[in-house]
Formats: structure tokens, C-alpha cells, sequence
């Protein structure tokens, strides 16, 4: 019984202990690009209670983008910062900000494709996400041209998450921001225009399954938690050469944890939910999650590896072999059956996912973690984005009466009708391919030379995975060139300006990256110190 | 050592006991008149809206008003713990909570504004 009538005694105490409360110090000037976003976010929201309806749609784009722009001016302009701030819960070290750089830029882009009007007259949103699919309200709908805006701070909201999923020193802190970037996420993938009810499907799909994934991330936290008596990944990896508890908390937690983030990732084996979640969600979402998202949970994986289990390695190297090699092979061989386009680029993000998860394997001849994995992953992830960004972009100008024309027979002999069009698609299936002058060559280069010393076999493996994921490639290449265009085929829509610079700007970089990636691959030897 | 823990223990099978009793008794002891009303929905008196296939449907303002409620619930949830604590707190607290609210009320504001309180 004592244990019992103990427990209210300490409550008492802890209203009266006045040592007990520290003010946490935290470093504003570190964390102002998260806190630029989500204030956005916020006000986004006051926009769509206050404004007629009218303004709103240009109201939100330009405080979006400049919301944007306003926070990567400022991780620019706090480079170098290395702190630990806010009880240790979030690190803002080089890593941190050139994943958030890169998410800000690869998010306004998908904010461009997300805003763009010209394709179809109300955007690719739905006006009203809510209306029953095939009534007469949905039909009056599908031929207006209202446009959806709360897709905005919505957006806002996922990239505010994914800027401190990264950087989140605390396993806490991460499971607040993997659900703040997912729960927008879950909701902007049903919100298609055409097409309603894959899209809803879609949007069940990612959130039963992410739902699944959190649970599988929080199990795995409190079992860390129980091992280490603390949340924070420094304590973490102190703990795993000091704790008394078993190990077996240890793995548990640890295997629970990546479980969790892999599943974000989409490699396989946790990949199920990929091609039906890029094919049924609107392009633009798509190129946003494809993109945004995979960097996000790239660099909490990082993370999570390099700063929490950095010790254990031995343990769980392993395990990132069988997934990487599964990622790889499930992603080249399953994407040779697809017919669809937008499922063709949903498996090649798997093989990629794998070939950027090969870079943590990196060792230096002491058997600890190599730091050119970190850099050479960093370099994959944002040459990877921008390439997405403008592949999926792309995706959404071929289009006949039904909206996008995703079916790769409906792309025969696309080159006839567009030169242009069929030239840069080519281009950007290049890069993912892995040809030379391209940024794909580099990034492949760079993460198969980090991981080649210590894990030789599965480059190996992955340089025949690319070789198969060439084949699917180079059908689109030769289905838009060497078939006969179909009578009734679709045509390529003239976008207006806001597409046409995201698709610009990511076929420039797919090309600079290509031919003179110096600059970002310093950039990156520069960015790749964590702290923790 | 799980000594202390004995009386919850029992707790759970007085609590367990008193459902399966409940449970059985009710079927055992009642009287069963058949009244097709009783197999209907039931909410709040409201007809459901006859669905031409799949179960009928209610009126999404039910699940908007449910909705609505966790959010608040859920301020208030962090308020008292709050109210608890704020001495030790202090200013840095103070400022925080009021951020919290603050957040709140955006979505409040969004809410009103866009008619998620109006009834009809």
C-alpha cells in the first residue's frame, strides 16, 4: 500500500518545488525559418476566415511563396549556425539547414505546380473536397472553375513539420513532426479534382497505413525511452554503452523506430502505399510528397542512424542491407509491369530510396561511419527533389478530355506532337536513369563511391537494379519517340508561367547538377556535420 | 513487490464481474417484445437520409459539432495542468499558454467565419 498513497504526496510536491522548473534557453534566431513557416500557416488560415472569397486565391499563393522565400533567405543567412537548443530537443547544425534549404525550395516549386491555373481552369484541387462523388452538386463542380485555396496552409503546415522532422534531436520532437508534415499530407492527397475516388482511396490508404507507421514509431520510442531513461538521441547513444537494461529493449525500439521512418521513405519493404498514394493524389501533390517528403524522412533517417546508433552499427547494418537491396529490387523489377506513368515514377522513387539508404553503410578504415555518406546522400537528396519536382510537373501537361492522360500507351508518340515536350521528359528519365551529364550521374556516383569500401557486394547489386530500371525508362523514351501517335491521343497544355518556371528551374539544376556539380557537392562536404 | 498493486488487480475483476453480470442477467431476467424501431439509427431524433445503397446517412453536422469539441477539449485538456503548475512556470509559461490559445482561436476564428457553427 505505501507505493500507493505515495504517488499523491508527489503530485502535491511538484506545484510547490519551486527548483523544479528550469526556462528552457531557446535559440530563436535558430529555429526562426520553422517558425517563419508555421506563423504563414497560421495566418493562410486567418485568410480563409477573413477574406472574401475572391482574393483569397492570390493572397495565399503570394504569402505562401513569400513565406518561402522569407525562411530560405533566412537559413542562408544563418549558414555555419551549430546549436543545440530547446532543452536539447532540436539541432540546427549543417545538416539540418541544407535539408530545410532544400525543402523550402523543392516546396515553392511544388507550391508553383500547385497554383498553377492554366492547365485546368480551378487548378488541380477540388473546389469541395466533401461533395459526393457522382451527384449532381459534383457534376455542377467538375465544370466551374472555383478553385480550392486551403490547400495552401496546408502545405505550409506539412513543410513546417518536415523542416523540423530533420532536425529534431528529440524522438518526441520527431513523432510531433512527422504527424505535423502527415496529417496535411493525409488530406492533400484526397483532394484530386479528376479522378475523385482514386484519390479518396488514396488518402484512406496513406493515412490507415501512416497511422500504422506512427504507432510502429511510438512503440519504438517508449521501448528506447525505457532503455535509455530519456527521448533525446545524444542520451541515446550515450546509453548504449552505459544502460543496465537489456538489449533486447534496445533492438526492439530501435527496429520499431526505423520501421516508422522507412515506412515515410517508402522503401521497401514498407513501400506498399507508394504507387497507389503518387498515382491517386493530385500531380502536384504528388511531385510535393515525392520530393518534400522523401528528403524530410531522409534526414531524420540520417539522423536517427548517425547521431542515436552510431555506436551500434554492427547491429544494424544489416538490417539497411536487406532493405535497400529489397528497395532496389522491388522498385527496377515491379516497375518494369507498370503501365502508368505516374506509377513508373512512384517504383523508380523506390529503386532511389534504396540506392540514397545504400550511402549510410559508409565506413572509414577505423569501421566507424564514414561522413561521405552523409554528404553523398545529401547530394542525392536534393538533385533527386528537383528532378521529381519537374518529372511530375511534366506529368501534368499531357492531357486529353479526361484530365491527365497517365497511361503509357496514351504517350505513343508524344515527340510528334511536342518535340519539346519529349526532349525534356527524356531528359529528366535520363537523370533518373543515371546517364552521364545528368545530376542523377553525379548523385549515383558520389553515394555508390561512398558505400563502394565497405559494402562493395551491394553496389554491385545496385548497378545491375539501375540497369533494370533503365529498361522502363528508356519504354517511355521509345513509346514517346518510335510509336505511332494514337488518333485520339492526348495533347501537351501550354502551362502558364508558375509551371513553367518549377519545370524549368528543376530541368536547369537536373542539368547543372550534371555537368558542374562542384558547387552543391561542397556544399554538401561543407553541410554534412550533425550535432547532437 | 507487486505486493501494492493487488487491490487494482481486484478492481479490474469486480469491474469485469459487475459487466458479465450485467450482461447476462439482462438477457436471462428481460422481457424481448419486438418493435422494428429498435433496430433503427438513432440520432437525436433525426430521420437518416436514405441512401439508395450502403447504410443511411446523418447529417454531417453531427460529426462536425464532435469535431469541433476535441478541439476544445483538448485546449482545455492542456489548461489545467497548466493552472496547476503556473507558479512554477512562471512568465515563460504564461507567454506560452497564451501562444497555445492564440493557435486556438485561429482555428476558432476559421471555424465561425466559415460557418462550422451554424446549425442550419
Amino acid at each position: 500500500m505505501s507505493a500507493l498513497t505515495a504517488v499523491p504526496a508527489n503530485i502535491l510536491a511538484a506545484g510547490t518545488n519551486n527548483g523544479a522548473f528550469v526556462t528552457p534557453s531557446i535559440s530563436y534566431a535558430a529555429i526562426a525559418p520553422i517558425l517563419i513557416v508555421l506563423a504563414a500557416a497560421c495566418v493562410g488560415v486567418l485568410f480563409e476566415a477573413v477574406l472574401p472569397r475572391g482574393q483569397r486565391f492570390y493572397a495565399q499563393v503570394a504569402l505562401t511563396l513569400a513565406a518561402l522565400l522569407a525562411a530560405f533567405i533566412d537559413v542562408i543567412a544563418i549558414r555555419g549556425h551549430s546549436v543545440v537548443t530547446a532543452s536539447r530537443a532540436i539541432a540546427i547544425d549543417g545538416t539540418s539547414l541544407f535539408l530545410q534549404g532544400t525543402i523550402l525550395v523543392l516546396g515553392a516549386l511544388a507550391v508553383l505546380l500547385l497554383a498553377e491555373r492554366g492547365v485546368e481552369p480551378g487548378s488541380a484541387i477540388v473546389a469541395q473536397a466533401a461533395v459526393v462523388v457522382g451527384s449532381p452538386a459534383d457534376r455542377r463542380l467538375a465544370s466551374s472553375d472555383r478553385v480550392q485555396t486551403e490547400i495552401f496552409p496546408l502545405a505550409l503546415f506539412a513543410v513546417g513539420g518536415m523542416l523540423i522532422f530533420p532536425a529534431a534531436n528529440n524522438l518526441l520532437l520527431m513523432f510531433v513532426a512527422l504527424e505535423v508534415l502527415s496529417l496535411p499530407l493525409y488530406l492533400m492527397a484526397g483532394l484530386s479534382r479528376r479522378r475523385r475516388l482514386l484519390s479518396q482511396e488514396a488518402a484512406i490508404k496513406y493515412f490507415l497505413l501512416g497511422a500504422f507507421a506512427s504507432a510502429f514509431f511510438l512503440y519504438g520510442v517508449a521501448l528506447l525511452y525505457g532503455y535509455a531513461d530519456s527521448a533525446n538521441l545524444s542520451d541515446i547513444l550515450r546509453a548504449q554503452n552505459t544502460s543496465t537494461q537489456s538489449d533486447t529493449l534496445l533492438y526492439l525500439g530501435f527496429g520499431l523506430l526505423i520501421v516508422g521512418l522507412l515506412f515515410k521513405a517508402g522503401i521497401a519493404p514498407f513501400h506498399s502505399w507508394t504507387p497507389d498514394v503518387y498515382q491517386g493524389s493530385p500531380t502536384p501533390v504528388t511531385a510535393f510528397m515525392a520530393s518534400c517528403t522523401k528528403i524530410a524522412a531522409f534526414g531524420a533517417i540520417l539522423r536517427v542512424l548517425y547521431v542515436g546508433f552510431s555506436v551500434s552499427s554492427w547491429n544494424w547494418r544489416p538490417i539497411i542491407w536487406t532493405v535497400a537491396i529489397a528497395s532496389i529490387a522491388v522498385g527496377a523489377v515491379v516497375g518494369l509491369t507498370q503501365t502508368d506513368v505516374k506509377r513508373i515514377l512512384a517504383y523508380s522513387s523506390i529503386a532511389h530510396a534504396g540506392f540514397i539508404l545504400m550511402a549510410v553503410l559508409a565506413q572509414n578504415a577505423q569501421g566507424q561511419m564514414d561522413v561521405s555518406g552523409l554528404s553523398s546522400s545529401l547530394f542525392y537528396l536534393a538533385a533527386y527533389g528537383l528532378t521529381t519536382i519537374a518529372a511530375f510537373g511534366m506529368v501534368t501537361l499531357v492531357r486529353d478530355g479526361n484530365g491527365e492522360a497517365t497511361h503509357l500507351s496514351q504517350w505513343s508518340g508524344l515527340a510528334r506532337r511536342s518535340p519539346l515536350f519529349a526532349v525534356t521528359f527524356t531528359f529528366l528519365l535520363l537523370a533518373f536513369a543515371g546517364i552521364p551529364l545528368t545530376s542523377g550521374f553525379t548523385g549515383k556516383f558520389v553515394v555508390f563511391r561512398a558505400a563502394y569500401h565497405s559494402a562493395a557486394p551491394l553496389v554491385v547489386i545496385a548497378l545491375i537494379g539501375s540497369a533494370i530500371a533503365a529498361f522502363f525508362y528508356l519504354r517511355i523514351v521509345v513509346m514517346m519517340f518510335f510509336a505511332e501517335p494514337a488518333e485520339d491521343g492526348p495533347s501537351v497544355v501550354i502551362p502558364s508561367a508558375l509551371s513553367s518556371i518549377a519545370i524549368t528551374v528543376g530541368t536547369g539544376a537536373t542539368l547543372v547538377l550534371g555537368v558542374f556539380p562542384q558547387p552543391l557537392l561542397d556544399l554538401a562536404d561543407h553541410a554534412a556535420k550533425l550535432r547532437g | 513487490m507487486l505486493a501494492p498493486y493487488l487491490p487494482i488487480v481486484i478492481l479490474f475483476a469486480l469491474a469485469l464481474g459487475f459487466a458479465v453480470f450485467s450482461a447476462v442477467i439482462a438477457t436471462v431476467t428481460g422481457p424481448k417484445r419486438y418493435n422494428k424501431a429498435k433496430l433503427d439509427f438513432y440520432e437525436c431524433g433525426i430521420e437518416p437520409t436514405p441512401m439508395s445503397s450502403g447504410p443511411n446517412r446523418f447529417p454531417i453536422k453531427y460529426f462536425l459539432t464532435a469535431m469541433l469539441f476535441i478541439v476544445f477539449d483538448i485546449e482545455i485538456i492542456f489548461l489545467y495542468p497548466y493552472a496547476v503548475a503556473n507558479r512554477v512556470l512562471g512568465i515563460f509559461g504564461l507567454v506560452e499558454i497564451f501562444f497555445f490559445i492564440g493557435t486556438v482561436f485561429i482555428a476558432y476564428a476559421y471555424v465561425w467565419r466559415r460557418g462550422g457553427l451554424d446549425w442550419d
